[in-house]
């Protein structure tokens, strides 16, 4: 199951990462927004590892390179913006990959179908944000293009296809494209250049190439159910 | 509006009435100035505790050892924000704005519970808050249900739905570490062994010498004492304690055959007014974590709020 672990991994990391703004939000109803989304995204993650094998054993006991999330997943909170920059590219895929998983007949209908639900949620807060911060002030604005330019070129990844997935994957990088577009012009921000346009892509993380920052992420993850091989908690 | 001396009187005797026969208190009921603003210092006391209550949890979210437990200790460190948000709101109905709440905290001017200057410094420690911390938040706290004030009396009975499912997973945590490897036990007996005695000291000094306790007490905002509380919560754990395979850290704990409770050694006063006074051992840490969050989050804000006027909506 190729593609329950590329898409789990996706789910983990990224509930992970958004797990570490907990006490650090800039308002108390983000706290709560920021915490309902990564628990949505460890719920989905636990359901698509268990798919696979044992989820703990998944989580905690492989290395960085056998892990199969997007790059973009992984990276950095950076500040607020940045991190509505990633939830925005995120989440528009996540919504119309589910939605096309859950119109599918394949496994992971059911779980792509409640998913689905969560997502929408997800979308929505993201496209909230960035419309606030692209049109709110001069320095939000700034903030949030920066977020968009500097996560523009982990994009390009989530198009490559996952092998067994029952997706369309050229029609979900133009309703992705046409989403993001139509979000972020409402925003008064720019696009920045467009997936394959020239401008180098990164992203190789299906194939378990990531970046230098996840090894310290996992490393943190991990260390305290690696310190107690065997034990149960 | 003004009232006249006469009709102050009469309204005094109105609300001494209500508080008199367990009739709850509506934000738009005339209170007395005091009654509003010592709850007004118990409401934000409680909000700041939970908002600060989610620094030490927080700080092994992304340690946890299994997904299952990742996901309750999310869960928990969510939960305490949104009861920051109710208590927030309890305090708004009596005319005292959050922004500004948040604003005396930062500068030091209002507190939080001392407890939550102590560190998480393992995994066992968010077992012992959930079992011990918020064992005697709830200890606490269930009188509040029937509090006079409503909002707040309201607020806390949702608040201590939730906690009591906290305070279970704690304890669960704990036996499962408890039953566990040598190394996991010993971990377990580590942090009740830290966290007893300052659990204690949350019901607040002794009767005696509680500031504030005979007025509240009068005004049926608080309805037991201190000491009946803390008692109550030792008479609680003992057994539990024993359940769980793990000592209390306390050679005078005795059952009292006479007295029908337990009897306990004695609590370090000095230490809690030192933590009281600023000088536990995170507060400093703790305090500033929640400023730069804020300070980080300003512009933010800001921007919710200048998207809101060109747009003509209510901010986020």
């Amino acid at each position: 199951m190729t593609a329950a672990l590329a898409l789990g991994d996706d789910a983990l990391v990224l509930s992970h990462r958004l797990g570490e703004w907990a006490g650090h939000a800039p308002v108390l109803e983000e706290e709560v927004a920021l915490a309902n989304i990564a628990l949505d995204l460890l719920g989905q993650a636990r359901t698509l590892l268990s798919l696979v094998g044992d989820e703990d054993e998944l989580a905690y006991l492989r290395e960085e390179r056998a892990f199969r999330n997007v790059q973009l997943v992984e990276q950095p909170n950076g500040d607020f913006a940045h991190t509505m920059a990633r939830q925005l590219y995120f989440s528009v895929y996540q919504h119309l990959l589910y939605g096309q998983l859950a119109a599918a007949d394949g496994r992971l209908a059911p779980l792509a179908a409640k998913a689905v639900k969560e997502v929408a949620y997800h979308r929505d807060h993201a496209e909230q944000w960035t419309l606030r911060l692209g049109d709110g002030t001069e320095e939000s604005h700034a903030r949030m293009q920066r977020g968009l330019d500097a996560l523009w070129r982990f994009t390009d990844e989530l198009f490559e296809p996952v092998e067994g997935l029952p997706v369309d994957w050229p029609a979900l990088r133009d309703g992705w494209l046409a989403q993001v577009t139509d979000i972020v012009e409402r925003a008064t921000l720019t696009l920045p250049g467009g997936p394959g346009g020239g401008a180098w892509t990164a992203g190789a993380g299906r194939q378990g190439i990531h970046t230098e920052p996840f090894g310290r992420m996992l490393a943190e993850m991990q260390h305290l159910h690696r310190s107690h091989p065997g034990a149960t908690w | 509006m003004t009232t006249t001396a006469p009709e102050t009187e009469v309204l005094a005797a109105v609300f001494d009435a209500a508080v008199a026969a367990d009739e709850r208190i509506e934000p738009r009921d005339w209170m007395p100035d005091a009654y509003r603003a010592t709850l007004v210092r118990q409401i934000a006391q409680h909000a700041h505790s939970e908002i600060i209550g989610m620094q030490p949890e927080a700080n092994w979210i992304t340690r946890a050892p299994s997904l299952r437990r990742k996901a309750i200790l999310m869960a928990k460190v969510q939960d305490e924000a949104g009861h920051g948000l109710y208590l927030y709101s309890a305090a708004e109905t009596l005319g005292t704005g959050r922004d500004e709440l948040l604003d005396k905290l930062h500068a030091g001017r209002q507190r939080y519970s001392s407890i939550f200057n102590y560190p998480t410094l393992t995994w066992a420690d968010v077992g012992a808050i959930g079992w011990l911390v918020d064992g005697a938040a709830i200890t606490n706290q269930v009188p509040l249900c029937r509090c006079s004030y409503g909002p707040y009396a309201r607020a806390m009975v949702r608040i201590c739905k939730e906690e009591s499912f906290h305070q279970r997973q704690g304890y669960e945590l704990l036996l499962t570490l408890s039953r566990g490897t040598e190394a996991q036990h010993a971990m377990a007996q580590d942090a009740v062994d830290r966290w007893w005695w300052p659990s204690l000291m949350m019901f607040g000094p002794p009767d005696d010498e509680s500031a504030h306790s005979a007025q509240s007490m009068a005004w049926k905002i608080k309805r037991h004492s201190n000491d009946e509380l803390r008692q109550r919560f030792v008479d609680i754990c003992v057994p539990q304690a024993e359940s769980l395979g793990l000592t209390l850290p306390d050679p005078d704990l005795r059952w009292n055959e006479a007295r029908g409770h337990y009897d306990f050694g004695a609590i370090d006063w000095d230490e809690f007014h030192e933590v009281l006074r600023g000088n536990g051992p995170c507060n400093d840490q703790r305090i500033g974590q929640r400023r730069t969050a804020h300070e980080n989050g300003a512009w933010v804000r800001e921007a919710a709020a200048a998207h809101a006027a060109k747009h003509g909506k209510a901010t986020a």
